[in-house]
């Protein structure tokens, strides 16, 4: 049924072009002489005839964060394999959707003109799913993000960075639209409750990792050096300005080493709990435990000091100890683990691997590394900070 | 907009006298984040040290939120002194929250949510509390600060974007979970406040053993019993969301997760080694 819908815009001209043929109501698309009648039935389902059904979808209020799918890329049933058993009403919604006017005799069998209209938003956000992945997609997308149309990221040191509409489910009917943002990987929830109706899975799990996979000058880069204490503004306070734009805060290009990675400067800044101006010691029972969900390492090398089982790899362990001042040992207990580097390499032994995550946690923990205020691995010569860190008081 | 606000307080106050300055301030709109700062506070000038300096018309102003100020000055100042008189309450306001008394009145407004609920999807809609970036005024808007992520959120409202951070201080959320430790959120599972959380069947074996063990030690301790909550491993119970492509995690960002999640543990090694000294 649907097929015979779809043919005349395919062997025809553009969809938008068609759209102009219909309005003028003038029906010049009859090349084919069996098409004129369905080309004279393209009229729009909506009250405001200018709009075909799809851009109205669109315009509606809490609809913002949909772009408008090709008419073409919707009349392709290969785009649409497998949709057409999660949707009812399957043929009058593509109807709607495409603006085609309904059979005659199929009109009197649907009992409610509100069951077709479920069923046309549902068909199209299963289609936007597919279609934002597309290349002609992630562009629409794109500008709608330089746009801000997705809004920016609530988090405040993720400065204002702009977010993505992004899905926890592939399948309709399992959570709303959430937003993702790429600077601190995590998700949210709109700040209005209009996309409180608005289904995930019409933007879909992938879309926005694929979009920043596809335009990586917008993704934050893993790994953030604080700025140096010169005083000046520090390239992280405005995210939004891209590679390269950076020369008028007088510092190189940002270039991320890795080609595959993110190529923008990130906004790594991490919020650290203070008690009338002092820290609050990882000790104390209200103590900061969740910093490392925001850390980043300051070099992109760093990130390789971790094995794909998220452990430290031994060499670097072993080159901090060298470097571990006393005092620090002393308050860790160091002289109940073996100090010596050379007990540590049964790490690398398959039948190690099954040991409990914690007990080789500790052992990790206790050999491991110096680390600065928020846990993060110090390069040798920061020994002396770390001292200064665990001398703050736990009030 | 600030000369209704005046306007609405001199008819109020004219009306009806048994509204008292403070209770106008509190009820008027994008104000939900203070709470009422018990007058023998204010009256109590030790509390005050050092506003002066901070506050033009400081005594006017003070005469105002505390309703004993003369028609005449009101009239005379008007415009001015409604912003001296914020400010000088934001700023008694600031040090009044992290006294015993103002913890416990911004503890009732904490589990009544009015500091909104942390935006995080993971959070699972966590009660915020507000916090300030510095304690100088004009410097910094006030920020809400999630107890589960322990990371800091903008308003979603322009109105309540626009207090100033100083009002609420930088201190109190820290310490308001040092004094009342079993308040400290779970990081996972639901936020009902004060509520141990329902073990979650993903979790890993190890992480819910400890778990349970902190839950048992939490359950039933109020004020001043948090002696046994241990915090040292409740990261390993943190959701975290994972990017993926078509079922596939993203290579830079797993990266950077194993990276971060490696920084966790042995920070919860650390810790746990200094609980249970061997």
């Amino acid at each position: 049924m649907s097929r015979r819908v779809q043919q005349p815009a395919m062997e025809t001209s553009p969809p938008d072009l068609q759209d102009e043929d219909v309005l003028s109501g003038a029906g010049e698309g009859d090349e084919v002489m069996e098409e004129v009648e369905e080309q004279e039935g393209y009229t729009s389902s909506t009250p405001t005839s200018s709009l075909t059904w799809i851009s109205w979808f669109c315009s509606l209020p809490g609809h913002d964060y949909f772009c408008e799918v090709a008419e073409d890329f919707i009349e392709d049933d290969f785009n649409l394999t497998g949709l057409n058993s999660m949707v009812p009403f399957w043929k009058e919604a593509m109807e709607m959707v495409l603006d085609v006017e309904p059979d005659e005799d199929s009109a009197k069998i649907i009992p409610d003109v509100s069951l077709v209209e479920a069923s046309a938003e549902l068909l199209y956000g299963l289609v936007h799913q597919r279609y934002i992945l597309t290349r002609a997609g992630l562009q629409a997308m794109a500008e709608k993000y330089e746009a801000g149309v997705f809004g920016s990221c609530p988090r405040v040191y993720c400065m204002s960075c702009n977010v993505v509409p992004c899905g926890r489910s592939d399948l309709p009917g399992v959570d709303t639209v959430k937003l993702y943002c790429p600077n601190c990987n995590d998700i949210y929830i709109p700040p209005s409750s209009r996309f409180q109706g608005v289904d995930g899975a019409f933007f879909g799990t992938t879309f926005a990792h694929l979009f920043f996979q596809s335009y990586r000058e917008l993704l934050p880069a893993p790994f953030w050096k604080p700025p140096s204490s010169s005083g000046s503004l520090s390239p992280s306070r405005s995210p939004r300005s891209v590679t390269g734009s950076n020369s008028s805060q007088g510092t190189t290009p940002f270039v991320n080493p890795n080609p595959h990675g993110g190529q923008k400067r990130a906004a790594g800044k991490v919020y650290v709990a203070r008690i009338y101006g002092f820290k609050v010691n990882e000790r104390a029972k209200c103590g900061p435990r969740m910093q490392w969900m925001r850390l980043r390492p300051e070099s992109p090398e760093e990130l390789d000091y971790v094995d794909w089982r998220g452990r430290w790899i031994d060499d670097e362990d072993d080159q901090y100890d060298d470097d571990e001042d006393g005092e620090a040992e002393e308050d860790r207990h160091m002289e109940d683990f073996d100090p010596d580097p050379a007990a540590d390499d049964d790490d690398d032994d398959e039948e190690e691997e099954e040991e409990e995550e914690d007990v080789r946690g500790s052992r990790r923990g206790l050999e491991g590394v110096q680390a600065d205020a928020y846990g993060r691995p110090q390069p040798p010569s920061g020994g002396s900070r770390v001292k200064v860190v665990r001398q703050l008081v736990s009030v | 907009m600030l000369r209704h606000a005046v306007e609405d307080a001199s008819t109020g106050s004219d009306s009806d006298y048994s509204n008292s300055w403070i209770s106008w301030f509190l009820s008027s709109k994008g104000n939900e984040y203070f709470c009422e700062v018990e007058e023998d506070y204010i009256l109590d000038r030790f509390n005050l040290t050092g506003l002066n300096t901070e506050v033009e018309h400081y005594v006017q102003a003070l005469d105002l939120i505390t309703d004993n100020l003369d028609d005449e000055y009101l009239e005379e100042l008007r415009g001015s002194l409604d912003i001296q008189a914020r400010l000088l309450y934001g700023l008694i306001h600031a040090r009044w929250i992290v006294t015993a008394r103002g913890l416990q009145k911004m503890l009732e407004k904490y589990k009544k949510a009015d500091f909104g609920r942390c935006p995080r999807v993971l959070c699972l809609s966590q009660p915020l509390l507000p916090v300030g970036l510095t304690d100088v005024p004009y410097e910094k808007s006030v920020k809400l600060y999630c107890g589960r992520c322990e990371d800091l959120y903008s308003p979603k409202s322009s109105r309540h974007g626009s207090i100033d951070g100083a009002y609420f201080g930088t201190s109190f959320p820290h310490l308001l979970f040092l004094v009342y430790p079993s308040l400290i959120p779970p990081k996972s599972g639901p936020s009902d406040l004060g509520r141990p959380p329902a073990a979650n069947s993903a979790e890993e074996a190890a992480a819910r053993r400890r778990v349970r063990q902190r839950e048992e030690l939490a359950d039933g301790s109020g004020e001043g019993l948090g002696e046994g909550i241990s915090t040292a491993a409740v990261a390993l119970r943190a959701d975290r969301y994972r990017p993926r492509i078509f079922g596939f995690q993203v290579n830079e960002i797993a990266k950077l997760q194993r990276w971060q999640e490696a920084v966790r543990d042995r920070q919860v090694a650390r810790l746990e080694a200094l609980e249970n000294p061997p």
